[in-house]
């Protein structure tokens, strides 16, 4: 049953995924998310996270202190508008 | 992960990051017993996990050219050998020259190249435009293409290698600090972590940007220094880019995932060195006016995701590998200029035979840290980033 539901919607991580992870020893959100990939899709963990760390905690896994790094851009930015900066002159090349 | 550690063991490897675990599997497999790693934090927690995770052979250096063409080999492998997916594309490397002393550089390195069996070629823009057409293709003047390089995940690599580890019975320990280097006379016998004492003849320092702290422990000044890279990723686009793009006049190199992405990085000089793992809004500018000159189309094309590693810079270019001469038992295996990973598979395996005596390659007389010493530097050009 477990292998049917989403965790993380964007990466398509199963809560099955999560349980396989942490039964491999993958204790905090850190690991489990770098062994799944979970939270590095188009919400970046904004909808999944809380739901991941609540599996890992019911499974038996380290509570974690934090959420996952957060990794800016808060939205998603589109090249062309980053390109458009002038933090600093642009470098010749 | 509270409980204590203590006892001896045969090898203590300091880092659980890609070299250090294919350090571990290597002197495992050889029948090596009794390996403990040791790393401070979680697993891919440093460089390992925050590469781009590209792999070539495209070097200015017979060196390097020669162990990363056995690196391109071990990783087309790695996946069934490892029985994990590490998402390995070899849709080769494309360094673009933007005048004619760059792509004079780059017909020196493509002879190299040649000589050592590589399929590496010269382009002129058209041609470079015929593998990525979207190229604007006015602002360079040639390129080099080897349809054999490639990009790798280096997340399930890593994982690939520990799982390997643990089977052969290598002991892992994450969250486990090195606080102290025990020596007896000139001689290292263990480590002090933040979970206890661990005695053993040799320790491997495997820690990347972290490894001059480590040696400064026994007193010894390594030449290498950290410095921060970064790094991004955007939504997940239809597989239509081949090769990883790289161009050595800025640093810019950016190449799709097998997940769709497009990552990639860029030189930043305004960096100062030092342990940084934060990003900066003036790194998503340069990367993007660059990559939007480079590849206009990508400009609609949004980023989702920013972050930073550690690159370990040393003054030649070239990595710092075996025995320290004052500290009998200390062994090195550093400095390896944001490459470290694609050079890892190559590495773990000549280390481990160096170590067990069944190597006698002659990287581990040039690229000992005596070299400084000694004034035998040896330089590496094609670095990024």
């Amino acid at each position: 049953m477990s292998d049917k539901i989403m965790a993380c919607r964007c990466e398509d991580v199963t809560v099955h995924e999560i349980e396989e992870a942490i039964a491999r020893g993958h204790r905090d959100l850190e690991s489990v998310k770098r062994y799944t990939g979970l939270g590095t899709g188009w919400c970046q963990g904004k909808q999944c996270a809380r739901l991941c760390a609540a599996l890992l905690v019911e499974k038996g896994g380290e509570p974690p202190s934090s959420p996952i790094t957060p990794r800016p851009p808060y939205r998603p930015v589109s090249l062309a508008h980053l390109a458009q900066l002038s933090l600093q002159k642009e470098r010749g090349g | 992960m509270t409980d204590a550690l203590g006892g001896h063991a045969e090898v203590i490897v300091i880092g659980g990051g890609i070299m250090g675990l294919a350090t571990a599997f290597n002197l495992a497999k050889l029948g090596q017993k009794n390996i403990v790693v040791v790393e401070k934090s979680y697993l891919c927690s440093g460089a390992s996990g925050r590469n781009g995770g590209g792999v070539r052979a495209q070097w200015s250096s017979e060196t390097n050219v020669r162990l990363m063409k056995e690196s391109v080999a071990l990783c087309s492998e790695f996946a069934t050998q490892m029985r994990i997916n590490v998402w390995f594309r070899q849709g080769g490397y494309l360094f673009v020259a933007r005048n004619d002393a760059r792509a004079k550089d780059l017909e020196k390195s493509v002879e190299l190249h040649k000589a050592h069996g590589l399929r590496t070629r010269m382009l002129d823009a058209k041609q470079a435009k015929e593998v990525v057409p979207e190229l604007d293709a006015s602002r360079i003047v040639a390129a080099s293409y080897n349809p054999d390089d490639g990009v790798v995940f280096p997340w399930p690599f890593v994982w690939g290698y520990a799982r390997a580890c643990a089977e052969l019975g290598v002991a892992i320990h994450t969250l486990t600090e090195v606080r102290e280097l025990l020596t007896e006379g000139t001689r290292v016998t263990g480590v002090v972590t933040s979970r206890g004492t661990l005695k053993a003849p040799l320790v491997i320092n495997a820690t990347g940007a972290w490894s001059p702290e480590i040696a400064r422990m026994v007193d010894v000044t390594l030449p290498n220094h950290p410095h921060r890279h970064e790094i991004c990723s955007t939504e997940p686009l239809k597989p239509f880019l081949r090769p990883l793009v790289a161009d050595l006049s800025n640093g810019l190199y950016f190449s799709q995932s097998m997940r769709g992405e497009i990552v990639g990085g860029i030189a930043n000089d305004h960096v100062p060195d030092g342990l940084n793992q934060e990003s900066s809004p003036l790194f998503l500018q340069l990367y993007a006016q660059a990559l939007t000159e480079t590849m206009p189309i990508l400009g609609s094309v949004r980023v989702l995701r920013q972050w930073a590693g550690a690159y370990d810079i040393t003054p030649d270019g070239s990595p710092i590998v075996g025995f320290i001469d004052e500290i009998e038992g200390f062994y090195q295996i550093c400095g390896f200029m944001g490459h470290g990973f694609m050079m890892a598979p190559i590495m773990g395996k000549l280390v481990a035979e160096h170590l067990l005596g069944k190597s006698t390659d002659p990287i581990f007389e040039h690229w000992n840290l005596r070299r400084f010493r000694e004034g035998k530097l040896v330089p590496e050009t094609m670095i990024l980033g």
